[in-house]
């Protein structure tokens, strides 16, 4: 699980470009979206496109996202419930 | 009709162009085929926040439209009209490497939205909070001129007292390649001081932006009064003198009014002949600038040239190194520039002191 959550930052800082945040500087339970590390709804787009290319999970209902991407622990877990890569 | 003026340049080019308290005072020598910009530091212009999702060329645009803003002295401006040749190539390639190399699966969405044309006018617009009139000219090699037309004509009838204007274009890894195989990029280096001696076909090719605050109203800091501006896609039987000269009749010029010509060569052996006819024939004694050995080719290059005509007005000072022969070092009034690529989309602008 701790992998899969180092994994899960380095992909979200690389590929959200997210310029003055390092990896390190995300903890395991910091709000993703809005006020926490201050992702927008592109960004919850990238993550679902992610999630099926990585982990071959299929978000069919945009709105599991809200609660699945919630903090980077909380995606760890989901992850590794349902992945099937 | 109103007049129009220029009320404020920026320029971000391979050169160090942006400090508008300088005016080509260190050059940059490059020896390449392929020629980079000197960036300002992004972060003073745009913050993290907004830059995360740009590419270089949103960056040079966006960085470029605040500095001419704050060069004029305003917050925002009544419309936003940008050019550029080829749009916002990184995200372009981004999108559609992705869109192959994933057999037309996963795709993102962020370089998607960021690789439409008007993508540095639209961010551009957001930054500013401008709600006026926007729109994006992709019009090959003369896209730049393309928003210098409709500006002009736009503040001569009074519909927009200021517009900022800008010619933007950035290099793409895989475009570039392709301008290699089919030689309109050098296939080999040139240095900066060679570029017309080189004597083979292509241009060195670079990237940048070139951002102008033009209003319907004189400030004491403006630039230059733009009289007048042509394109012709391409000339038919016609020859470019000829075409120079009807472009100053009209005009109510005649060749001496003309106190300084610049010229748009690129080093290309195969298309400087334009420009050859005009410094031999026409312009031979005429004060000759050209430009591209600094800022190198892209399709919106030309706008460096109107950058440079400005600069070169208001400071009444004449750089030794874009000069071409030596006849004139002062008290320049009017200039007028040409430029072509590749023996289509010709122009001519005309600028005066004011």
């Amino acid at each position: 699980m701790e992998t899969l959550k180092q994994e899960l930052k380095e992909n979200i800082v690389e590929q959200l470009n997210l310029e003055d945040i390092a990896v390190e500087d995300i903890n395991d339970n910091d709000i993703l979206f809005g006020d926490g590390l201050g992702l927008d709804s592109i960004d919850a787009l990238e993550l679902i496109v992610m999630l099926d290319k990585n982990y071959g999970i299929k978000l069919s209902d945009p709105k599991e996202g809200r609660a699945i991407f919630e903090s980077i622990e909380v995606l760890a877990k989901y992850i590794s419930e349902h992945r099937t890569k | 009709m109103k007049t129009v003026y220029i009320n404020s340049v920026c320029s971000i080019s391979s050169q160090k162009t942006f400090d508008n308290s300088e005016f080509l005072d260190e050059i940059i020598y490059h020896e390449d085929n392929l020629i980079p910009v000197v960036n300002p530091n992004y972060k003073d212009y745009i913050s993290p926040s907004e830059s995360r999702r740009m590419a270089k060329g949103v960056k040079m645009g966006v960085a470029a439209s605040k500095i001419a803003l704050k060069d004029a002295n305003l917050d925002t401006v009544d419309a936003i009209i940008t050019g550029t040749g080829m749009g916002c190539l990184r995200d372009s390639e981004k999108f559609l490497g992705a869109l192959i190399d994933n057999d037309e699966q996963f795709l993102t969405p962020t370089s998607f939205i960021q690789s439409t044309h008007n993508t540095v006018g639209g961010q551009i617009a957001l930054n500013l909070q401008c709600k006026g009139y926007n729109f994006t000219y992709v019009h090959s090699s003369i896209s730049f001129e393309s928003t210098v037309l409709d500006a002009k004509l736009m503040l001569e009838n009074n519909e927009a007292n200021t517009i900022l204007i800008g010619g933007v274009d950035e290099i793409g890894d895989y475009t570039a390649k392709l301008h290699q195989i089919i030689n309109h990029i050098k296939a080999e280096k040139t240095s900066t001081s060679e570029l017309l001696n080189s004597k083979t076909e292509g241009a060195v090719f670079s990237e940048g932006a070139n951002f102008f605050v033009l209003s319907n109203e004189k400030q004491t800091s403006s630039y230059a009064e733009i009289i007048a501006i042509s394109t012709y896609n391409t000339l038919g039987n016609s020859k470019i003198s000829d075409l120079a000269k009807s472009f100053l009749d009209e005009n109510n010029l005649d060749i001496d009014a003309i106190d300084m010509v610049v010229l748009g060569n690129n080093g290309d052996v195969t298309f400087d002949g334009f420009y050859n006819e005009l410094s031999s024939g026409l312009f031979k004694n005429t004060q000759q600038v050209y430009y591209k050995h600094l800022c190198g080719e892209f399709m919106t290059a030309s706008s460096f040239g109107v950058w440079l005509a400005s600069k070169i007005l208001k400071t009444q000072k004449l750089p030794e190194i874009v000069k071409l022969n030596n006849l004139k070092d002062s008290n320049f009034k009017t200039i007028l520039l040409y430029n072509q690529y590749r023996g289509e989309n010709h122009s001519f602008t005309l600028l005066r002191k004011c």
